[in-house]
């Protein structure tokens, strides 16, 4: 297809990932009001319902479908997070977070001259300077889970230590995860101080809320730790390690939207979301799209307010795109892995 | 052109048409005109007119208005089919509907893309709810086929079938009605909608591939005069009809007398309670599915939200912000929410009844809808219980929304209705839900969900929504009968009652009144007159002459017993009982009746034995006449409830003065109803003395009412009641139509026999027959999940 070059503008309604701090304000967060969240129902059938008919009910094709997946591109978290990581590993993601697209499918895109990157790198604490190096210049910000990720149970003096540590590294964003028990015994002062506390160890860096949904298992719990979350200051709100046995699902997703649009209602916050594990393939990425604009608008869809937790998924968008550019379905064996 | 950098500046859905390429060749094919499909082929159209596709206007097709004759010849081709069809085993049946089903399947695109060519609603629905339905229904009724012999022993279909649906659900409509009388081995005799009787058309095309036999299907099309000579046709044993309240009427008044069998599927005005503690968000994509669905062309849509105020303006902020994301347009476009409204005369009569709610105080809130016939999504609030946006069914996108305060609040406002379709309940708690899930009165209630529908469940309305079920075992058995008993010699009209004095001898013995019966305690017939009961030598009593005030107090007693349809079945059960008993205790004063009215000795200590055994029989179904739970969607548990109607009313055959009025007053009372029963004409002290016998067996007063007098005249005004809910009648063919003619003004249910068809001491005087008249089914969906 004929597609004119246009140069993006920067900054304005999608802006290019820039390291952090640039769009996005930060959540200052609240008092504990738990009449926010301890009679709110959630029914699960309900959301099962909505979330089951989302990718039906809208469809994007040719030119947009493209335009949709390169938007999703620009919101991954391109992940590595093994216990085999190594620098040259932590920098082959980089290289691939600076460079989503093979050359010929971005030039085919009509997208020659457009600044065209992941939303961050996420790594482990230790690989952070690894990261910042790597991605030095390219204004990609370096994501790190902290906090005795993933299950969380360390000492909570050491968890705030290591995410000292990351920002000190260099880390943009900390992934931190919560403790589980707290939600799981309703002791919301308790996850608030935490989180309250992660918050101030921070410093500058934004804090992504892991809430290890599989873990709460209900999506009341979900919904109250979502709550709890903003309140105590995340700048975002994340649904999963990708290591707990259920991950990023959409009825989870659409509670945890739906309480960060209930936040903002009463304080004028806007709180970002990342759905994490699980998602693999461009379906997957249209559809989250799609579930982000019919719930919260079109502000959702840009990498300052949404991002997924997900590297396979970039594989499949790329063969998805060099498709619509060439009309030949791909391989991804002539694809740069990451 | 549109720049994919464009696109991740706006991003947009941007346009996602179905491709309707095959149905445009199909539409081509068929340029010159469809005739109606009968006997197995096309006839050559006659006078034809044009069916348009309401998003554009635009012309589909021209298609052949059916005359008297074309529905004759329908009919015949039907009627020479039938026995054959009939014949077939159940597995051979199963198998046709087994193949429509899976050819169903294999033209789903095509048949989704007509359909929304034709009735305008978005592709989304046409693809994911409409033709999925449709299959689902022929794969579940091929197995009713299959299973016939086992699961209805000695059941017959009924004949020929003539159904005339609506324009709403063109495809689902049809195979709602032909699956089960298919099934069940009838023949069909079907009118599509004018408005859209293309996938109709199609579909028998598919029939013919299926090698479905020429006969079993006709489909002639035309418009209400065409619908109106098949629901007319002397030739069709059974009528289904689907559609408007209005017209269901006139075809209850149609096929009065005819013997006809009639199911009606009618309007609705369907409340949607949201109480404080619900999901709030869950219930406003609830009202999505509910009434901006199908843009809210849907005889069970949630019509009138009942929010309680607590939560009513938090409630309206979140469903005011879900309705400015409708996408209102074209409905091949995959992302269509609400699509075209089916024809310009429907979308006039929206404006118009809205423009009427306007003057009347509603205040709209409204989306967005592109031009031509198209409505936007609207919500109207400050809209009283007494405006036409609350009391009519719109049959359009457009929903109220009345706060309430209680739960008893919530309950008066939602029946206040004449219809009782559908009801939807939002509230996580499971007490308040099933409570008032049993008190809305209506037949599908939808608990945290809306519009679900299976073929497992049956669907069908209280009140004057009509009666009659579809889907589900009892949809199925409304395409069957059981062999009805036919009299040798019919009953004839009794001679009216005399009321002036018997001068011509004494009664013998100490004089004795026979009173009325109403709510609990022996009444004055109003009227002041009596009448005279002859013997077989001369008079034996006088008794009430009931009149239309007696009717009227009688009903009033009975609808104030509701508390007796509450009892549990073991409560009801021990009152039966203590009847029995009773009525033993006094066997010998009940012969002695019975024999002074001219029955034999053995004969009159029979019938009272076979009364006092009745009794036994319906106090042990009291507690055992259950409901179902059905399979239809995962997690759903769907409760099919068998509820009492309310008041029946009952006119007694002449013959057996005291088992005619035991048999048909127990079942009904043991099922829960109230009734008001006009005992034989010429033989009602039998039932008279009755009532001391129900005095005596702690029956809550009202439960039985006993009216004496000319019968079809009390029976009219018993028809014609609109807090009388079914009316029983075993009496004269005449009476019969007049039963049937009169309660078309309220929909009551009807059942008429011949009074002197039945043989009451055998085993046709009782059955399950019976306690399906005496009930109506309640189908309750709640799913599950935390």
């Amino acid at each position: 297809m004929t597609v004119d070059v246009k140069a993006p503008e920067q900054g304005k309604t999608h802006p290019v990932p820039a390291r952090t701090g640039a769009g996005h304000e930060r959540n200052p967060g609240m008092a504990l009001t738990p009449e926010m969240f301890e009679s709110h129902a959630v029914n699960r059938s309900a959301a099962e319902r909505r979330t089951a008919t989302l990718a039906a009910r809208r469809s994007v094709k040719k030119a947009y479908q493209a335009a949709w997946l390169v938007n999703a591109l620009r919101c991954i978290d391109l992940t590595t997070l093994a216990g085999d990581d190594t620098a040259a590993r932590v920098r082959r993601l980089c290289a691939k977070a600076r460079n989503p697209l093979a050359p010929h499918i971005k030039e085919g895109l009509g997208l020659g001259d457009m600044s065209l990157t992941t939303g961050a790198a996420c790594v482990y604490p230790t690989m952070v300077g690894h990261a910042v190096r790597a991605l030095d210049g390219s204004g990609i910000p370096v994501a790190s889970v902290a906090t005795g990720f993933p299950a969380g149970l360390m000492p909570l003096n050491l968890r705030l230590e290591e995410i000292r540590y990351a920002v000190a590294e260099g880390a943009d964003e900390i992934d931190i995860v919560i403790t589980r028990e707290h939600v799981l015994t309703a002791n919301w002062q308790a996850l608030y101080d935490e989180i309250c506390a992660m918050r101030e160890a921070c410093g500058p860096a934004h804090l992504k809320a892991i809430l290890a949904t599989g873990d709460l298992q209900t999506l009341r719990n979900t919904y109250a730790a979502s709550m709890v979350a903003m309140q105590a200051g995340a700048d975002f709100i994340k649904t999963s390690t990708g290591k707990e046995s259920v991950n990023a699902t959409l009825p989870v997703s659409l509670v945890m939207i739906r309480a960060l649009r209930d936040y903002g209602a009463v304080t004028g916050h806007r709180i970002g979301f990342k759905p994490a594990g699980g998602m693999k393939s461009a379906k997957e990425a249209i559809t989250w799209q799609i579930l982000m604009k019919e719930e919260l608008g079109r502000e959702w869809l840009n990498p300052d307010l949404f991002r997924f937790g997900a590297s396979s998924m970039l594989g499949d968008i790329e063969r998805q795109l060099e498709h619509h550019v060439t009309g030949r379905y791909a391989s991804s064996s002539r694809h740069a892995i990451a | 052109m549109t720049t994919i950098t464009d696109i991740l500046s706006s991003m947009d859905y941007g346009p996602s048409p179905e491709d309707s390429s095959i149905a445009g060749d199909w539409l081509d094919r068929h340029s010159a005109g469809f005739g109606h499909f009968i006997n197995g082929a096309f006839t050559k159209p006659g006078k034809t007119f044009t069916v348009n596709n309401p998003a554009t206007g635009k012309a589909l097709a021209k298609v052949t208005q059916g005359t008297a004759a074309d529905v004759n010849a329908a009919v015949a081709a039907a009627r020479k089919a039938q026995p054959k069809w009939a014949a077939l085993s159940g597995h051979e049946r199963a198998r046709y509907l087994y193949a429509l089903a899976r050819h169903i399947q294999q033209h789903s695109r095509f048949l989704a893309v007509l359909e929304s060519l034709d009735n305008g609603k978005p592709i989304r629905e046409s693809r994911d709810i409409d033709i999925p339905l449709v299959a689902r229904h022929l794969y579940h009724h091929a197995g009713w086929a299959e299973l016939i012999a086992d699961e209805f022993p000695g059941a017959e279909p009924v004949g020929v079938c003539g159904q005339v649906i609506p324009w709403n659900f063109p495809l689902l409509m049809l195979a709602w009605k032909i699956a089960p009388a298919l099934a069940a081995g009838n023949t069909v005799v079907l009118k599509p909608a004018e408005y859209t009787p293309l996938t109709a058309l199609a579909f028998t095309e598919i029939a013919a591939e299926c090698g479905l036999p020429k006969g079993v299907l006709n489909i002639v099309t035309g418009d209400g005069e065409t619908g109106s000579a098949i629901t007319g046709h002397e030739g069709i044993d059974k009528v289904a009809f689907t559609g408007s309240t209005e017209v269901g009427r006139i075809i209850r008044r149609q096929t009065a007398g005819s013997g006809k069998s009639l199911t009606l599927e009618l309007g609705g005005k369907s409340p949607f309670v949201v109480f404080a503690d619900a999901d709030l968000d869950a219930a406003v994509e609830g009202v999505v599915d509910a009434i901006w669905f199908n843009q809210g062309q849907v005889c069970c849509a949630g019509a009138r939200i009942l929010v309680a105020e607590a939560v009513a303006e938090r409630f309206e902020t979140l469903l005011t912000a879900r309705m400015a994301t409708l996408r209102v347009g074209d409905p091949l476009d995959k992302s269509t929410d609400i699509g075209a409204i089916v024809h310009p005369v429907q979308l006039d009569r929206i404006r118009d009844l809205v423009g009427q709610g306007v003057a009347q105080g509603a205040v709209l809130h409204q989306g967005q809808a592109p031009d031509g016939c198209f409505y936007p999504p609207t919500l109207a609030t400050g809209v009283e219980p007494a405006s036409v946006l609350a009391t009519e069914e719109i049959f359009g996108p457009v929903v109220t929304l009345t706060p309430f305060r209680t739960p008893v609040d919530a309950l008066s406002l939602a029946n206040n209705t004449r219809y009782g379709l559908a009801a939807s309940v939002w509230s996580e708690n499971v007490n308040l839900c099933l409570d008032i899930a049993s008190k809305i009165k209506a037949g599908v209630i939808w608990i945290n969900c809306t519009n679900v529908f299976d073929a497992g469940a049956g669907f069908g309305g209280y009140r004057e929504s009509g009666f009659g079920r579809e889907g589900g075992r009892e949809g199925m058995s409304a395409y069957l009968t059981r062999s009805a008993p036919r009299a040798k010699k019919p009953e004839t009209a009794p001679p009216a009652p005399d009321a002036t004095p018997y001068a011509r001898g004494q009664t013998q013995g100490i004089d004795r009144t026979a009173k009325l019966y109403i709510g609990g305690k022996q009444a004055r017939p109003d009227s002041g007159y009596s009448y005279t009961v002859q013997g077989a030598r001369g008079p034996v009593g006088l008794t009430g002459l009931g009149n239309r005030k007696d009717i009227r107090n009688a009903v009033e007693a009975a609808h104030k017993a509701a508390g007796w349809g509450k009892a549990t079945g073991h409560n009801r059960a021990q009152i039966l009982y203590y009847i029995a008993e009773n009525l033993s205790a006094r066997g010998p004063e009940f012969e002695e009746r019975l024999r002074s009215f001219g029955a034999g000795k053995n004969a009159a200590a029979e019938e009272v034995e076979t009364a006092i055994r009745r009794c036994f029989w319906y106090a042990a179904q009291a507690d055992k006449f259950d409901g179902a739970v059905h399979q239809t969607k995962s997690a759903h548990v769907t409760l099919a409830m068998k509820e009492p109607l309310g008041v029946i009313g009952i006119a007694c055959p002449l013959a057996f003065p005291l088992l005619g009025f035991v048999s048909t007053v127990l079942p009904a009372i043991a099922m829960g109803n109230s009734v008001v029963a006009v005992p034989s004409q010429t033989h009602p002290l039998a039932a008279t003395d009755f009532y001391q016998v129900l005095e005596t067996s702690d029956i809550p007063g009202g439960v039985v009412n006993i009216v004496t007098g000319p019968r079809d005249d009390l029976t009219k005004t018993l028809a014609q009641h609109d807090e009388v809910a079914a009316m029983w009648y075993f009496g004269t063919s005449d009476g019969g139509r007049m039963v049937e003619t009169e309660s078309a003004g309220n929909l009551k249910q009807t059942w008429v026999e011949d009074g002197a068809a039945r043989d009451w001491m055998s085993a046709e005087g009782q059955g399950r027959v019976f306690l399906e008249h005496a009930t109506q089914v309640k189908n309750i969906w709640v799913p599950y999940g935390e």
